[in-house]
């Protein structure tokens, strides 16, 4: 499967069974979109008007070549190592749900602004420390283990936090497990003394905001209805700056509020911030920040705006690390992760302050998917296998879409609440991943 | 060659021989929360 696509003028091939990209000119284009169906003679027949006979001769035996070579056209060999299950499972990372409360109304939170329909509610330490000790006994040779400390908001019961922290690096040591940290905050309650221990102990942090002051304080108010940003700004830099730009992104929503979102994007450059994170709403067509097929078409426009400011700014010195331009075409994830995407329900699952498990974060509170809890050490077999076998082959708009090494089938989760069904895929969301993937790609060619 | 310029070569492929060791970062840790992107995370070999 080869997949063709124009952006800026620059025509480019992404083979997608093996990976190989390729920058070429619009004549190569025409052949690879006949090289299957139709022998050499009728190719330089059907192009003879557009070309010269020289010049389709080239590009054809160029082709040809990188057939040979298996840089284009290459087979699909995947399936079979997408149903292999000669591993164990093993838990290797907990969304920890600290705080089921929120000190924010954002107007789009898919947590009910931190209750996840359910009652506001704070982790203890004795949830916390079973977590942990249910992850190191179920990570079983993995040495790698990840905690998020999410919410609502983590830094309302940031104590807790810091307690689990100690705990964690305590247990890991005696296990021979490397615990890695991270932190989602709106920075509401950042203060000199957490942002330090958010920068000793955490590999990253995830810091809430939209974009400009208007865009941002529109849809993240706070409780009383005024706006987040002149607090949230000064706040994040200084968190930024102490731990030199690295471990953290700026992370923000965009909806159909703020289509133009790529001003955003770069407004958060302009504040200093080199880690940024912009994201489309998932929403039901319902509410009214939701992001429709009708948008498709300016935010497209939007993503190639942004993709052409962004090499500018590398080029000119001035560049920023963007999360869904940041693709690594030599040393990416493996393709065995490409196939079955997040781990949600068998590698990675949530913890609620109760220490209920469910799937991930998105998930918590949809009780007919409660798959046991951290104190009795149960993992639902039946939950967990549906999600275990859940790949890019089982999907059937993805088993035959160029984009599914890169996005791996899409987040369940989108799919589950958006179309009632995890193997069905959140189309509006598909449709943004696969223009975002091709400017990553057009970057690449840009800045080699 | 003249017409088309090769900017990655058969990583997939590749990958697929040396991969599945499971120790990297779980995809929706990283940064999104919201979506499942994966193309962008990191081998830990």
């Amino acid at each position: 499967m080869v997949h063709a696509f124009l952006l800026h003028g620059t025509a480019m091939l992404l083979d997608v069974y093996s990976g190989a990209v390729h920058v070429v000119d619009q004549m190569v284009v025409d052949i690879v979109q006949l090289f299957e169906q139709c022998t050499k003679q009728e190719i330089l027949s059907q192009l003879q008007e557009k070309y010269t006979s020289d010049a389709l001769e080239e590009g054809y035996e160029e082709v040809a070549i990188l057939k040979q070579q298996g840089l284009l056209f290459a087979q699909d060999s995947y399936e079979a190592i997408a149903t292999q299950f000669d591993q164990p499972t093993v838990v290797k990372a907990l969304c920890l749900h600290i705080a089921h409360d929120c000190n924010l109304r954002c107007k789009y939170c898919f947590a009910e602004t931190g209750s996840f329909h359910g009652s506001r509610s704070m982790m203890q330490l004795d949830v916390g420390k079973a977590a942990i000790d249910f992850v190191i006994e179920k990570s079983g040779n993995r040495k790698n283990i990840e905690i998020d400390f999410f919410g609502g908001e983590p830094l309302m019961n940031f104590e807790v936090v810091k307690q689990i922290v100690h705990y964690a690096k305590q247990q890991g040591e005696q296990a021979g497990k490397h615990f890695r940290f991270t932190i989602t905050t709106n920075g509401m309650l950042l203060n000199a003394d957490n942002s330090a221990f958010i920068n000793e102990h955490m590999v990253n942090v995830v810091l809430s905001l939209d974009g400009d002051k208007q865009v941002n304080d529109a849809m993240r108010p706070r409780i009383d209805g005024s706006g987040t940003y002149d607090r949230i700004v000064p706040m994040f830099r200084q968190l930024a700056k102490e731990r030199a730009h690295q471990g953290y992104f700026v992370r923000g929503t965009f909806t159909s509020q703020n289509l133009e979102f790529a001003k955003d994007v770069l407004h958060l450059a302009d504040l200093g911030f080199e880690q940024i994170s912009v994201e489309p709403v998932v929403a039901p067509d319902d509410k009214h920040y939701a992001l429709k097929e009708a948008h498709l078409p300016i935010l497209f426009l939007e993503y190639e705006k942004l993709a052409q400011a962004f090499v500018e700014r590398s080029q000119a010195g001035q560049g920023f690390h963007f999360f869904h331009f940041a693709l690594d075409l030599s040393g990416g994830p493996c393709a065995q992760k490409r196939l079955k995407g997040c781990g949600s329900g068998y590698e990675y699952l949530a913890v609620t302050p109760e220490g209920d498990l469910y799937p991930c974060h998105q998930f918590v509170g949809n009780t007919q998917l409660k798959m046991g809890d951290v104190f009795e050490k149960t993992i639902d077999a039946s939950i967990s296998k549906s999600f275990r076998e859940r790949n890019v082959y089982t999907q059937t708009t993805c088993k035959d879409c160029w984009a599914k090494f890169y996005c791996s089938g899409g987040c369940p989760a989108n799919a589950h609440q958006l179309n009632g069904d995890m193997d069905k895929p959140y189309e509006v969301g598909c449709a943004l991943m696969k223009k975002r993937i091709e400017c990553a790609l057009w970057i690449k060619a840009m800045l080699g | 060659m003249k017409h088309i310029k090769t900017i990655s070569t058969a990583c997939l492929k590749d990958s697929a021989a040396h991969g599945g060791c499971g120790e990297c970062q779980t995809s929706c840790q990283s940064a999104c929360k919201t979506s499942c992107t994966v193309g962008n995370q990191k081998c830990e070999k």
